[in-house]
């Protein structure tokens, strides 16, 4: 296969929800979430999904889980299995898969949420919690559960012995641990992590950065990191796309993107990051309202009303997502020509 | 510089079944006019608490169990903690010279009213105006406080803005009197950065036109370091270590406000392992009997076990407590 570390591709992805209206529910409109996204994560690597709330990017991620269904758009996700000895790999597109297939895929492809309060059901022991996936795929029996339960908390750096506690005996970090492990248990090769480590304290947030970190390169983990935060980003991925409005306006290799953005909306991102230092005074380029609705984006390119270097034809020619060079992606009609200013450093 | 607000050993305890949660533990410190203060740490560590106590907004099971607040007002000097939290004196302070931005603007706004009748409660209430003259004025200060169309916003419900623009309205809720001093308790951690950026810039430019002092709360760091004049940094709600801004961000001198600097990823650099503090922030019905970050301290000695260090100033104006730079 001519490009066979490419863990998983995305063509086209698009989710719209249909708005209904007036007593026959005839559709009305579209939210537009996600609405024509293209990506590849090769295998060990990490990609980070940024942007602000509203622009898509959980609806991307869990639609490439095809957690939700997508509208159209092609998934192509390339596991690989280990039969008698032999390394096999298969593509296999999500989007069309069956039931059958998907529930094989899935322990290929997990996901780890943002709030570590509400998505570890309160009344299950942890035992249960993490060896839950084991038993809804049948890969263990309950003696040999047990013991691969234990093992997976000592993995994520916590004590076997809690394994009889329910999560609310538990802090937001040991919590945050306690879903890692269960999305390890089945030895995934993708996971998405949506948010982990917004809903923590900054000296748990470091710890359970490492901890990801440590465990990619132990187990070999892809991920697909989405987040708001910049800072964390930068620290954790390999590669970044910057999303706006369902869509992908930037997508570099992280230092790439640090050091020599091209797309307006990636620059007032950076320069609105508060940055843990008196004496770091830069003049911050203040984006103005909010984000349009999904429901209406503007005409042309979707960043016009707040960007500021709009044109005329940005008002109505929508830019096309161009490889600049060397895997520098950008949609922005300026792209080449726009000196932009990148993060300074210390 | 004059100063506009003391507190002086604050003690808040929560009374629970449990036992005694000691949320605030004997804090003190300094607001001058214009100036603005940090309150750092993370959660659980008694920083709304502070604020609420200072705001009068303590409920049971919760008590003040001691110390003084002292607000000087017109040469006066009232001890806010000596009056009636429902009283008539009290009411006149809290929310017409010392007012409150709180986290949340989605649930601290009432659903059922407009913006607008819930910014002009205020203003009728302390400025005495009629409903007429109350509902320009809160026109105004959405006009202030950037709000586009305020002439129509006015009349919205909570439901009809965005995040970025509640907030906005409970800062002009907050300004409408005109308060010498503004608690901020997290304003911006429930918002996106674009949105974070417009809404500091906001504070920053209404503090320098008002000249009024500011009790900034968060546990993000960036945040304090662009805007205040001196941190305050909590742990198990004592303060651990206060100085201007430049002292503790450059040159930290308690362990934990050094993890704390370490444990932020840097935007402008890519690093490769975080160094992180170790272990979980203690369980505030079990606190340490000595310092209460000795058990995840890296150069804790034998007396960190045995009592917890007093707040003493180590250089001038840069406060620790720390047994580290003390003696026993």
């Amino acid at each position: 296969m001519p490009n066979d570390n490419i863990l998983l591709e995305v063509n086209n992805l698009k989710k719209y929800y249909p708005i209904y209206k007036g007593i026959f529910r005839r559709i009305n409109a579209y939210v537009k979430a996600v609405d024509g996204f293209n990506l590849f994560i090769k295998e060990g690597e990490t990609l980070g999904l940024v942007g602000e709330s509203g622009c898509g990017k959980t609806t991307a991620g869990r639609t490439i889980l095809r957690l939700i269904e997508p509208t159209e758009g092609v998934i192509l996700f390339r596991p690989k299995e280990r039969v008698d000895g032999m390394e096999k790999c298969q593509e296999i597109n999500v989007a069309t898969a069956s039931n059958k297939q998907m529930k094989d895929l899935r322990r290929n492809m997990q996901i780890i949420y943002q709030d570590p309060y509400s998505s570890l059901d309160s009344r299950m022991t942890i035992e249960s919690i993490i060896g839950e996936p084991l038993l809804v795929h049948g890969v263990s029996k309950a003696k040999e559960r047990e013991e691969q339960v234990r093992d997976l908390l000592i993995e994520v750096g916590m004590d076997p012995d809690y394994m009889n506690r329910y999560p609310h005996e538990f802090s937001g970090g040991q919590r945050q641990r306690i879903a890692i492990a269960r999305v390890l248990a089945l030895r995934p090769q993708l996971i998405i992590a949506d948010e982990p480590v917004s809903a923590l304290d900054v000296s748990i947030k470091a710890q359970i950065l490492n901890l990801l970190k440590s465990l990619q390169s132990e187990f070999n983990l892809t991920y697909l990191f989405i987040s708001h935060d910049l800072a964390v980003v930068r620290h954790i991925c390999d590669r970044v796309a910057v999303m706006y409005l369902g869509k992908i306006v930037e997508l570099a290799s992280t230092n790439e993107l640090f050091d020599n953005l091209k797309h307006p909306y990636t620059e007032a991102l950076m320069s609105a990051i508060p940055v843990p230092d008196p004496n770091y005074r830069v003049k911050r380029i203040l984006l103005e309202g909010d984000v349009p609705s999904p429901v209406n984006p503007p005409p042309g390119c979707n960043f016009h009303p707040r960007c500021r270097y709009a044109k005329e034809i940005c008002k109505t020619e929508v830019p096309i997502y161009q490889d600049l060079n060397n895997k520098h992606f950008v949609t922005c009609h300026f792209a080449g020509t726009l000196s932009l200013k990148p993060v300074q450093r210390r | 510089m004059s100063t506009l607000l003391e507190v002086r050993d604050l003690k808040t305890y929560f009374y629970t079944k449990l036992g005694v949660v000691r949320a605030v533990d004997g804090i003190s410190f300094t607001v001058g006019a214009g100036k603005t203060i940090g309150i750092v740490g993370e959660s659980g560590c008694g920083k709304s608490v502070t604020a609420l106590s200072i705001m009068g907004l303590i409920r049971p099971p919760g008590k003040i169990a001691g110390g003084e607040v002292l607000y000087h007002h017109n040469g006066k000097i009232i001890d806010l903690l000596k009056l009636d939290p429902q009283g008539k004196q009290m009411r006149s302070i809290r929310g017409n010279e010392i007012a409150m931005i709180f986290q949340e603007p989605m649930t601290s706004m009432n659903p059922v009213f407009t913006i607008g009748t819930q910014i002009m409660e205020s203003i009728i209430l302390h400025q005495h105006l009629n409903k007429h003259e109350a509902r320009e004025k809160a026109i105004e200060m959405l006009h202030k406080v950037g709000i586009p169309l305020p002439e129509q916003r006015v009349d919205e419900y909570p439901h009809q803005l965005s995040g970025g623009m509640l907030q906005r309205s409970m800062i002009a809720m907050a300004l409408s009197c005109h308060p010498s001093l503004l608690i901020a308790d997290e304003p911006t951690t429930a918002l996106d950065v674009t949105i974070q950026a417009q809404v500091l810039d906001l504070i920053m430019n209404l503090r320098n036109e008002l000249n009024t002092s500011i009790i900034i709360i968060t546990h993000d760091l960036g945040i304090v370091a662009g805007l205040v004049d001196e941190v305050i940094v909590m742990y198990l709600g004592r303060a651990i270590e206060k100085s201007n801004v430049r002292n503790v961000f450059h040159d930290p001198k308690h362990p934990y406000t050094q993890g704390l600097m370490d444990s932020v990823p840097s935007i402008t650099e890519s690093g490769q392992k975080l160094r992180f503090i170790d272990g979980v922030v203690p369980h505030l019905l079990d606190v340490p009997p000595g310092c209460g970050f000795e058990p995840r301290c890296s150069k804790a000695m034998e007396i960190c076990k045995k009592s917890a260090p007093l707040l003493k100033e180590m250089t001038p104006d840069h406060w620790v407590a720390c047994w580290l730079y003390q003696e026993g």
